[in-house]
């Protein structure tokens, strides 16, 4: 199966809330999903207000490169083939690393279980898997979520910018920042929230820490040989000493 | 000193260590019976608090002497340090095993701290932290195996392990080298969140650097602790030594960081105004500069109560570092504040406390302190340093 992506268009989104509805039904999370103001884990997707009345959409990024993935010790947290970045239960121990790493913030907890979860959208894996939409994108009646192939969404996102090109401003947010992400934004503007700051760069995030990983062969064969030529050095000027304080010595030298 | 005065004071801490353990366990109890969000303030935004700044990253840096000593004394064969090497490495594997339970109780699903045994994930930093922290607990109990095995009186086998004492001291540096660095590298995967004070790509070489600081400057102090406690005379030039590369490290540090804000041009920030500025301040001016500033004059720290609180400054500053890498470095991305719920206080009290108590149990019952040790009153013992200062026969 080709890699999935999702595309939130938000001059296309009304702010009706039906994804959030769609997501929270789907999970079986109670309450109202127009009262739902940021993630928590019950509610993997949320609407936040943006400037001159315009609504975006938070939820996992699905990262190509998944920040999340590469630090869990375990590897409970996977960037499956399909697209989205799933946890697994069975292997996670609770460090919350991956909170740390996320550089959307997305991860939540299970704060008050004596079991926790560590709680995210998962992009309804499981229905991708007998193919159909995530409830998010099939919820949606105004193209604002749109789901597919990543390649496809790509071309659907350029397709929109070229068209309007007055209404959009000219930028796919996730399609390269870190590495880039299954879940992209069209915008009317330069949007500062949700994390898509400059600062991010198009580097994958795991990059920093595998260039230092890469390193610890060379500590461990350079550092022993060191330690070890030291520990000789030291040990034979002690001898040296030693033998040289020795009277007989002293007088076999002269 | 009267006995009487030094047995009203062992009773107040003793009734100290109960009272926290008592408290720490009560805590221990409502976090595995209603979770973590019941005990703690941390939070969606805040999921590493005080256990993994101060317990863990605090913990490991301190048992940081351990290695340090250990390297000192037997790879540069530096023989001077041989009478602290014991209490050394019985400090350290304390401050190992405490920062794992630590984090044991830390953790959301603590019966599975085991997982990285056999799940492994060898593009995570903390993957290979977790297998360090295993692999050198496991060091330091083989290299303080031989007071065990002295102890019990097994001399084969003590022997076997005299024997071994140079290969298994490589390990140990070579492991302490790798996790100390890398506890500093788990956070190179932040860059967008912790504040450009502190997030560097030297991170795990700035790590490493201050945990060998850390780890000389609570050497200074378990010199002065255990003098104090066990009615020895200070072993004036082996605290010289300790301090002459207190200062030497400190002072390669201080520049070390200078160097790196220099170079990101972020010294205008560090030496600013605002909240993240002056929690660096206090951490480098306090931590740092004040230290390097007494030690390095020869005069000073060969005043006791000088080295003494110049190490507790050094201390001090590590402590405020590690705190602020994992904390407020990140409160400036996550808004809001951290601050440790009273629970969370006390639980690391209670760490700490088993970590003295630990301590004791083995200066009691382990020849830790060969000439007070087991079986020799301290009175005979006194006699035995006066008149040859700090002579432990030579160990190992």
């Amino acid at each position: 199966m080709k890699p999935k992506a999702i595309l939130f268009d938000m001059i296309n989104c009304g702010g009706c809330s039906r994804c959030v509805k769609a997501c929270m039904e789907l999970h079986g999370f109670k309450g109202d999903p127009e009262q739902v103001k940021d993630l928590s884990a019950t509610a993997y997707t949320c609407l936040v207000p943006e400037k001159e009345d315009y609504t975006v959409r938070n939820l996992c990024r699905h990262c190509v490169s998944p920040a999340c993935a590469s630090v869990c010790p375990v590897g409970a947290l996977v960037k499956t083939e399909e697209g989205p970045v799933v946890w697994d239960g069975d292997r996670c121990l609770g460090c919350r690393y991956c909170m740390v790493a996320c550089p959307f913030s997305i991860p939540r907890y299970e704060w008050d279980s004596t079991v926790p979860c560590v709680r995210k959208c998962d992009m309804c894996i499981d229905r991708i898997r007998e193919g159909k939409k995530p409830a998010c994108a099939e919820a949606c009646p105004h193209d604002a979520t749109v789901f597919g192939d990543r390649d496809e969404i790509l071309a659907e996102a350029r397709r929109r910018i070229r068209k309007s090109p007055k209404e959009y401003y000219d930028h796919i947010y996730g399609e390269t920042e870190i590495g880039g992400t299954s879940v992209m934004f069209l915008a009317p503007f330069p949007v500062e929230s949700l994390g898509f700051k400059k600062i991010l760069g198009t580097d994958p995030l795991p990059a920093l820490t595998a260039n230092v990983l890469k390193k610890i062969p060379t500590v461990l064969v350079c550092g022993g040989a060191a330690l070890l030529a030291i520990w000789w050095i030291t040990k034979r000027r002690d001898e040296v000493a030693l033998a040289e304080s020795n009277p007989r010595w002293k007088g076999m030298n002269r | 000193m009267s006995a009487e005065r030094t047995n009203h004071r062992l009773g107040f801490w003793k009734g100290m260590f109960y009272l926290l353990v008592a408290i720490g366990l009560v805590l221990t109890v409502v976090r595995y019976t209603k979770g973590l969000g019941a005990v703690t303030n941390l939070s969606d935004r805040y999921p590493w608090g005080l256990w993994k700044a101060f317990n863990v990253l605090v913990g490991v840096g301190l048992g940081g002497a351990g290695f340090t000593l250990m390297g000192l004394s037997y790879i540069f064969n530096a023989r001077r340090f041989r009478p602290i090497v014991r209490p050394a490495v019985v400090m350290a594997f304390l401050a190992y095993t405490s920062a794992a339970v630590a984090l044991m109780i830390d953790i959301g699903r603590s019966w599975a701290i085991w997982h990285p045994i056999v799940m492994w994930n060898p593009h995570s930093v903390l993957f290979e932290v977790a297998w360090c922290l295993m692999l050198y607990t496991g060091v330091l109990a083989l290299e303080g195996s031989g007071m065990l095995f002295e102890r019990l009186g097994w001399h084969r086998a003590a022997h076997i392990q005299h024997t071994a004492t140079v290969p298994i001291v490589i390990a140990g540096v070579l492991l302490s080298t790798l996790h100390q660095s890398s506890l500093g590298s788990l956070f190179l995967i932040a860059p967008g969140k912790l504040h450009p004070i502190w997030y560097t790509s030297m991170l795990p070489l700035l790590f490493f650097i201050s945990a060998i600081c850390v780890g000389l400057a609570m050497l200074i102090i378990m010199s002065r602790l255990s003098a104090h406690a066990f009615g020895r005379q200070f072993d004036v030039p082996l605290l010289g030594d300790l301090s002459r590369i207190l200062v030497a490290m400190l002072g390669v540090y201080g520049l070390a960081r200078i160097w790196d804000l220099t170079l990101r041009g972020q010294l205008g920030t560090a030496f600013g105004w605002g909240y993240e500025s002056a929690m660096f301040q206090l951490e480098f001016g306090l931590g740092v500069v004040v230290p390097f500033a007494v030690l390095v004059w020869p005069k000073l720290r060969a005043n006791w109560h000088l080295l003494y609180g110049g190490a507790m400054f050094a201390v001090f500053g590590f402590v405020m570092n590690r705190m602020n890498v994992a904390i407020t470095g990140f409160e400036g991305a996550q808004g809001g504040r951290y601050v440790p719920s009273w629970e969370e206080v006390f639980m690391t009290l209670m760490v700490v406390a088993l970590v003295f108590g630990g301590f004791g149990l083995a200066v009691k019952h382990l020849p830790v302190f060969p000439d007070v040790g087991v079986g020799k009153a301290p009175a005979v013992a006194r006699a035995q340093v006066g008149s040859h200062r700090f002579s432990a026969p030579e160990l190992n």
